[in-house]
């Protein structure tokens, strides 16, 4: 009952606040699909010069996806410099040189990738692997890859910042003092903001996680009710995080004082960088934040297909973070009412 | 004899600085007592107590005989702070309506308990304006009505008036008086002499300590003042 008032209130302010609204269900759209115009690319097509490269080597280039130029030594060194060529190849003595413009990594593995295909062409094996994919494909980009974590990191972002700072105004603006000074149990208030937020972020996460399938085309193997339930409890790990981490600010500014503490780490530790060459004990931090359980899961379900048993224990990890989040910030309000 | 609200050998410290001690009080029932003091007396720290909001270093607080603080007490106090604390973006209605509903009113009730509340305070006209549209005297008047929705038997109230042009002063402390009439014990704090003199009895508050209480015009003649001011300068062994 009261905590049903405590929802109906929530709805009302966002009724009202049409750009919070908007915060926790469009800016994630659109931050997705930034991100999918700059990573959701095919490979990268260098160009190369070449100067006295056999013409059956340059096809084979061309072949292998390169923009290939007939130049001289002087033409390529200075296109190289000048950063309109990725790299140049000099035949000499039948010994190729190749000389690359070296400051974008991605670019040279590209220029690497295309001479060692068009050697292959030139000299095939005699054994030719066939390749199999446990999981995804050879489509499978880096926007795929990490769509599933960002769509955890994003929903987890906005929805900590929300509900962190609403929870805190509620301080600031001395109503929670009000609600205090009436007969609430502080648990009321506490489970009154997770259920009022919860649903916004149920309807946060369906709008999300549909418009990265059906209108991004990410990669998914698995079933979207399961993506829709981790994405949920994520944002509640979120909501229990930062509205309890409200009790240890202010203002709104020292609130966002703990995006670099609490938010950026654990993008690192996520999964959009592969941990795989990291020190044990430093791959150890992630264990403690929800969000690489999150990502976790995720990445599980819509990359690998898993169902629910595969998941499962990054589930009951996640309710865990909420609940352990929520019974802290009961308690933290106890500096405001003993009772 | 034990007052509606009685304080015992209150004390009360943060760290290091003592806030309030040494403080005895009863509080009648059905008067209006006013906390009088200047910034920093403890005069907000103290009705706090009251409230449940803070609890005492040492010493008890008892409200209708039985410790406070108790959920079920409060159901029975209106508490307005110094702040507005109102939902700035929903309107008069909304924010009375939630509050209510903290209280735990019926649906019907809640409805009746607004109309009168708002009529109190003379708002009645405003219910579907964004509080955040409100003036500063209509938003404290709108704080003081959330206080009074579900007919608390005992109304403490924290600088009510301050801010406040004379005219809407005048007015409040009308309606105080109107409340009191049906039975409701108030504690008022304030730091304006003029507004004291409107009280049934005086608490007088410096550094933390109960100088004197009183009837206005108790306090005066006992300190041979013609004026609060100098009774309380008296009280507070200040050079006259």
């Amino acid at each position: 009952m009261k905590i049903a008032a405590i929802m109906k209130r929530i709805f009302r302010q966002f009724r009202r606040d049409k750009r919070s609204l908007a915060l926790m269900i469009v800016a994630p759209v659109f931050v997705v699909t930034l991100l999918w115009l700059v990573l959701d690319t095919g490979e990268y097509e260098p160009s190369i010069a070449v100067i006295g490269v056999p013409a059956a080597m340059a096809a084979a280039m061309e072949e292998a996806g390169a923009h290939i130029f007939e130049t001289d030594i002087e033409e390529a060194g200075r296109a190289l410099r000048n950063r309109e060529i990725d790299a140049y190849i000099r035949f000499d003595r039948q010994n190729p040189q190749v000389m690359l413009e070296g400051s974008n990594p991605s670019a040279n593995s590209a220029v690497l990738r295309v001479l060692l295909r068009a050697a292959q062409d030139m000299n095939p094996l005699p054994v030719r692997p066939e390749l199999h994919y446990l999981h995804g494909s050879e489509e499978l980009n880096l926007f795929d890859r990490i769509g599933p974590v960002l769509i955890g990191l994003f929903t987890f972002f906005f929805v900590f910042l929300l509900g962190g700072v609403s929870f805190l105004r509620e301080r600031t603006q001395g109503t929670l003092e009000r609600l205090l000074a009436a007969p609430l149990k502080r648990w009321e208030l506490v489970l009154g903001y997770l259920c009022g937020f919860g649903l916004l972020t149920v309807l946060q996460s369906v709008i999300i996680v549909t418009y990265c399938i059906y209108a991004l085309d990410m990669y998914m193997a698995g079933s979207i009710l399961y993506v829709l339930m981790v994405t949920f409890l994520l944002a509640m790990t979120a909501l229990s995080l930062g509205t309890m981490l409200s009790a240890f600010a202010k203002n709104e500014f020292q609130m966002i004082q703990f995006i670099p503490l609490v938010i950026v780490p654990q993008v690192f530790f996520s999964g959009v960088f592969p941990l795989e060459n990291m020190e044990p004990w430093l791959s150890g931090i992630g264990k403690i934040m929800p969000l690489t359980y999150g990502a976790e899961a995720l990445q599980q379900i819509m990359i690998r297909g898993q169902g629910f048993s595969a998941v499962q224990s990054q589930v009951y990890v996640l309710i865990g973070f909420s609940l352990a989040f929520a019974v802290l910030n009961t308690i933290a309000l106890k500096r405001h009412r003993k009772l | 004899m034990e007052g509606i609200v009685s304080l015992r050998d209150i004390r009360m410290s943060f760290g290091k600085e003592t806030v309030l001690s040494g403080i005895n009080l009863d509080v009648r029932e059905g008067e209006i007592l006013g906390l009088l003091g200047p910034s920093g007396s403890g005069k907000t720290t103290m009705v706090k107590i009251i409230a449940g909001l803070l609890q005492p270093t040492s010493g008890s607080v008892r409200f209708k005989g039985r410790p406070v603080p108790s959920l079920e007490q409060m159901r029975q106090i209106g508490y307005m702070a110094q702040s507005d604390a109102l939902y700035l973006e929903l309107t008069a209605y909304e924010n009375f309506d939630f509050f209510a509903s903290i209280y735990g009113l019926s649906n019907k009730e809640r409805k009746r308990q607004i109309e009168r509340a708002a009529k109190i305070v003379d708002l009645a006209d405003h219910l579907r304006k964004p509080v955040e549209h409100f003036s500063g005297g209509m938003k404290r008047r709108m704080s003081l009505a959330v206080s009074l929705l579900h007919q608390p038997q005992l109304l403490i109230l924290d600088e009510p008036t301050v801010g406040i042009d004379p005219v809407l002063r005048q007015s409040i402390w009308n309606q105080l008086h109107q409340i009191r009439e049906s039975g409701t014990t108030i504690i008022v704090t304030t730091h304006v002499m003029d507004e004291a003199e409107k009280c049934d009895r005086l608490a007088l508050l410096r550094g933390g300590i109960l100088i004197a209480e009183g009837s206005p015009q108790q306090l005066k003649e006992t300190s041979g003042a013609s004026t609060l001011e100098g009774a309380f300068l008296h009280f507070g062994g200040a050079p006259a």
